[in-house]
């Protein structure tokens, strides 16, 4: 009887288990079935060539391309502010900073993390943007530039915890032996400590990456939604996220094609998201098997 | 002496740059730091004025000054609470699986990986998934049903983890004690280990309804409404069998849905009502992060094994 019942139990807990799997499974089964479809009525090749993005105007176009083009430059701004600010923070707390006062800073420094991102949005756009409009007046209202500023503040939370986390489970020794030879504490940082935690921080940039890629309510509200084949800054554009946003706002039709453009453009992101974590465990990989 | 000389310069070289380093790290923190101290200013400056008694008992409207949340923190925190009666027990189940149970073989790894994994998804994919899944397949309809569940499993993996971090912090000595008397391994989780992970459970807990208050995107995927001027269904009723389900079925708004509703108009009156939605929705996080932070440091200094 009592076999019986945790036999029972161990199964229930390995059903929850599983279930999360089930999860992964569920969303890349609808998003390729719901936007397989789509590729009936628009080839490939001018799904990937094309150099307009307009599914639902009366003439419409169907090329990633300007939407790709948003969401790398969205994401490029923002590492640009993360991964330098975020390394430097994680540096500074894990090799400089008394544990106690570490123990303070940490906390605070992923409350950043927690605001919700429609709030960064209304920053972006009714903060970050005027303030930008003073240093370059051409600057419209709605831009990537502020955009992509304020994801990257947001993500320095993902980089500097997980690498900060590296950082300090490089052993002791290292640092000791290091400081023995007569390094400084900054070059015991650059030359031991980073290096010896890559794989970690390898990991923590690739988070990053999938966040930003993936950042939809700051892009939808300060970056204008205009999909736009364009690599400056300061004009509007779209991202991937924004023009999910965008179609899901107005009524769609089951089965439509606006409905189908979003699955597809959902199915591009996810490709992208799990393009870049499959690089972080391969590289995490190599790194692991030198040391 | 020569030599001498240029040893100590070498050092003095050295000691100035790690100054300057050291100071690079107080001002990337401090930027960061001030970032979020503007955000919270700025956004206060513009908002608290608009939140008042009528602020929070108001319907949406097309007047600003007339204008509340009353839908929208109701329909917060209907989801809040199918939030978290789907995702609770299913985390905790799994990270008491993963944790205790588990052997080292394909299956526990492939769901190890996944979890990973699950964490770099887009919150959005998860909203196109519960709009391809629960809104058409099953016919759950736009409802609050829907989105509980969809933030359920967005935040499912937090809760895992937490919940593995907190199972793994306590010693196998307290097990061993267990089985010891003659318990069962069920009898040792439920009498034990779950009582004394509790604390770690509940910061995660914390952490992803604080999560999943904020998360807006995947909600206006499976088709939230931005203008909603009624309440759901009450789950009290005066006859037989007392309570009702048919809340669940029922459309919402949310809180950050409104705000974004808000922000998008152009004039600056709906701007100060976002403002003022945004206020209400950081106090709550930062209340909830806060209790996390406190609850984590709490236990981590009462619990020395």
């Amino acid at each position: 009887m009592r076999r019986l019942r945790e036999r029972a139990i161990e199964t229930v807990l390995f059903l929850a288990a599983a279930s999360s799997v089930l999860v992964t499974i569920g969303i890349v089964g609808i998003l390729v079935t719901e936007s397989l479809p789509f590729f009936k009525t628009v080839s490939i090749v001018e799904f990937l060539t094309d150099t307009q993005w307009t599914p639902l105007f009366e003439n419409p176009r169907y090329g990633i391309l300007p939407l790709l083009c948003g969401t790398f430059l969205s994401t490029i701004i923002a590492l640009l502010v993360a991964i330098p600010l975020g390394t430097v923070a994680a540096a500074f707390l894990s090799e400089y900073v008394r544990p106690s006062f570490r123990e303070i800073l940490k906390p605070i420094l992923e409350l950043l993390a927690a605001v919700p991102t429609v709030v960064y949005g209304y920053f972006a756009l009714l903060f970050v943007t005027p303030l930008l409009q003073k240093i370059i007046p051409s600057l419209g209202g709605f831009n990537v530039l502020s955009a992509g500023l304020v994801i990257g503040v947001m993500i320095v939370p993902y980089v500097s915890s997980l690498s900060e986390d590296a950082m300090r489970s490089v052993p002791g020794h290292l640092r000791e032996a290091s400081f023995a030879v007569g390094a400084s504490r900054m070059q015991t940082a650059f030359r031991v400590v980073i290096p010896a935690a890559f794989s970690g921080i390898t990991s923590a940039y690739i988070l990053g990456i999938s966040r930003a890629l993936g950042e939809t309510m700051v892009v939808a509200i300060a970056a204008g939604m205009q999909p736009n084949l364009t690599m400056n800054p300061t004009e509007p554009a779209a991202t991937i996220t924004a023009f999910i946003v965008q179609v899901s706002l107005g009524d769609l039709p089951h089965g439509s094609i606006g409905y189908q453009s979003i699955y597809v453009a959902g199915l591009s992101l996810l490709v992208l998201t799990l393009g870049f974590n499959i690089i972080g465990l391969y590289l995490r990989k190599k790194f692991q098997e030198k040391e | 002496m020569e030599v001498q000389q240029d040893i100590l310069a070498n050092i003095k070289r050295r000691q100035m740059w790690d100054f300057v380093f050291a100071l690079c790290g107080l001002m990337s923190l401090l930027f960061a730091l001030i970032t979020l101290l503007t955000l919270i200013v700025d956004l206060s400056m513009t908002g608290v004025a608009r939140i008042n008694y009528d602020f929070f008992t108001n319907f949406p409207s097309r007047f600003a000054d007339r204008a509340g949340i009353l839908s929208a923190w109701v329909g917060s925190f209907c989801i809040m609470l199918t939030t978290a009666f789907c995702a609770i027990p299913l985390g905790v189940a799994a990270g008491v699986y993963l944790e205790e149970y588990s052997k080292k073989n394909w299956v526990s790894q492939l769901i190890e990986l996944n979890i990973i994994n699950l964490a770099g998804i887009p919150s959005i994919t998860y909203g196109l998934m519960a709009l391809g899944l629960f809104v058409y397949k099953l016919k759950l309809g736009q409802s609050i049903l829907t989105a509980g569940l969809t933030l359920g499993l967005l935040v499912l993996p937090i809760i895992i983890v937490t919940t593995r971090e907190a199972i793994r912090a306590i010693p196998n000595t307290i097990r061993e004690a267990s089985y010891a008397m003659g318990a069962s391994k069920w009898q040792t989780i439920r009498y034990h280990i779950l009582p004394y992970s509790s604390g770690g459970i509940l910061t995660g807990v914390i952490i992803s309804l604080s999560r999943a208050i904020g998360e807006t995107a995947p909600l206006i995927t499976i088709g939230a409404l931005t203008f909603i001027a009624f309440l759901p269904t009450p789950p009290i009723e005066g006859h037989f069998p007392f309570v009702n389900f048919k809340w669940l079925m029922d459309p919402f708004t949310v809180m950050p849905i409104q705000m974004f509703n808000w922000l998008s108009r152009p004039q600056p009156e709906f701007h100060v009502n976002a403002a003022a939605t945004g206020v209400v929705l950081l106090v709550m996080t930062l209340i909830m992060n806060g209790g996390a932070i406190y609850l984590r440091s709490r236990f981590r200094k009462k619990m020395k094994w």
